[in-house]
């Protein structure tokens, strides 16, 4: 009980930071005619992708992002929306991940992977001018944020730090290996550094680059070694997304021995979607960057070790 | 064993050794596989090596079995021991035993963590109690801290006491953290 009180106490400082990031990042959609929605936590069924992986909860799932739901309601004509979404994803457990995280998820109508990667700069400036910061100051470097952020093809940064080129030769295995391994240790300590253009066989649900079908319009956002937000021009062609879909279930059933449920009632609403951007930011992170914390239980008050 | 399932103080099977998780670093950049980089400690020489698994991958998980021992005596290099069921005697090489002889008191049950028929830890009780054989009235040189002294226990170990703990005093102690809980029986 006192190492408990001792422990809540001292994250007294992140937790008013972070109820202040929350209240201005209401007020910064607001101001430009967003919608603040809130969709389903416990849902019928969940995108199939073969590294995210759902509790269960009586026959249904505690959902790991509200990406379908929010894209149903671009479907039916809402142009702009956010939400701040729990989402739960087994297993991911350690110094950047709990279980049960908070994402802070929108969706733009007419807009592409450039225009959200836009959004994110404005949005971490705002936040910073708010808070009364005059930089990032996260681990040892001072972040320049000034904008825009150096944005880097997932091919160039493969080609620097890994020595090959994965849009060329696809190897999903290696990819991902080589990102954790030498990629991202190897991103800028100084600024931001947004990576586009991922391979397209790493990019379930963005839509495919028209000048180069290699590659997705698929943006990840980085301080250093912490990735913040994932961005994609979403894909909205419905044979598309149902073959990628197909796709993952054949592969979640081959290696893991599990067989999931196409989303339905998503593939029927896809042909109404508009040509739209959307990103999913952990907010969690993004408190951790603002806080200067190195883990994540500095920032949540209680994490799956202390429940 | 799925290497999602590795957790801290998980027993894997490495190479043929036996080895104890002490650490998990995970990964997971973003919608690909997880990456776990696991610390290992070799439990036959205790050395500390680094692997990566990535998620999809299996690991071996070390047939580890614990068994109730009672410590019996010291007999030159060796600690004997000896099985509660069985009572058959069991002899542990002090490198084995490393700091944990600090609390190893006669006549105690401690957990046995047994690879096959070699034992290659030891988890003590939490709390043990002991005599307090040796403290002089807190003189300055031997003070730890204003509130604490330096107190000599049974098996040889020093530790910090309040100062009002005499010689002859039953003391309760924190096998994990080496510290003073309380005074259990006064002289």
């Amino acid at each position: 009980m006192e190492d408990e009180k001792q422990h809540l106490l001292q994250l007294e400082s992140n937790l008013k930071t972070r109820a202040l990031i929350y209240k201005h990042i209401r007020k910064f959609f607001d101001d430009r005619g967003f919608l603040e929605v809130e969709t389903p936590v416990r849902v019928p069924v969940i995108a199939p992708e073969p590294y995210i992986v759902s509790f269960e909860s009586e026959g249904w799932f505690l959902s790991t992002s509200p990406e379908l739901h929010m894209k149903r309601m671009l479907a039916a004509g809402y142009k702009k929306i956010f939400q701040f979404a729990r989402c739960f994803r087994k297993g991911e457990q350690g110094r950047l991940h709990n279980p049960e995280f908070t994402m802070l998820e929108w969706y733009c109508a007419n807009a592409d992977y450039m225009v959200i990667i836009q959004h994110i700069e404005d949005l971490i400036s705002y936040l910073v001018k708010e808070l009364g910061f005059r930089k990032i100051k996260y681990g040892n470097p001072e972040f320049d944020i000034s904008t825009p952020w150096s944005r880097i093809t997932v091919k160039d940064a493969y080609l620097k730090l890994a020595g090959w080129d994965p849009t060329t030769q696809p190897d999903p295995l290696r990819f991902d290996i080589d990102m954790a391994e030498k990629v991202i240790p190897g991103l800028s300590k100084d600024y931001p550094t947004v990576l586009i253009d991922y391979p397209s066989y790493a990019s379930a649900l963005a839509r495919i680059k028209p000048d180069n079908p290699t590659v997705a319009e698929r943006a990840e956002i980085f301080f250093g070694e912490l990735e913040l937000a994932n961005v994609y021009s979403e894909l909205v062609d419905a044979d598309e997304q149902t073959g990628r879909f197909d796709e993952a279930i054949r592969q979640i059933e081959k290696e893991q021995g599990k067989r999931m449920q196409m989303p339905e009632k998503f593939i029927e609403t896809v042909p109404f979607i508009p040509e739209c951007g959307g990103v999913a930011l952990g907010i969690d992170r993004l408190v951790m960057l603002l806080c200067n914390a190195s883990s994540i239980d500095e920032v949540m008050p209680f994490t799956a070790e202390n429940a | 064993m799925d290497v999602a399932d590795i957790h801290k103080n998980t027993k894997l099977l490495v190479d043929g050794i036996p080895c104890c998780v002490d650490e998990v670093d995970f990964t997971k950049p973003g919608k690909g596989r997880a990456i776990y980089r696991v610390k290992l400690r070799n439990l036959l020489d205790g050395t500390i090596t680094e692997k990566t698994f990535h998620s999809g991958e299996k690991a071996d998980e070390a047939q580890t079995t614990y068994q109730q021992e009672q410590y019996l005596y010291k007999d030159g290099d060796h600690y004997i021991f000896m099985n509660t069921e069985t009572f058959e005697q069991l002899f542990v090489s002090e490198s084995q035993i490393g700091d944990k002889k600090d609390f190893l008191k006669e006549g105690i049950l401690v957990d046995m963590l047994m690879f096959g028929d070699r034992p290659i830890d030891i988890t003590l009780p939490n709390f043990i109690e002991f005599e307090v054989m040796e403290s002089d009235i807190a003189i300055k040189a031997q003070t730890i801290s204003p509130q604490l002294k330096a107190a000599t226990i049974e098996t040889g170990a020093v530790i910090g006491v309040p100062t009002f703990i005499n010689v002859g005093d039953i003391i309760k102690v924190d096998t994990r953290t080496g510290t003073y809980v309380e005074r259990i029986n006064k002289k």
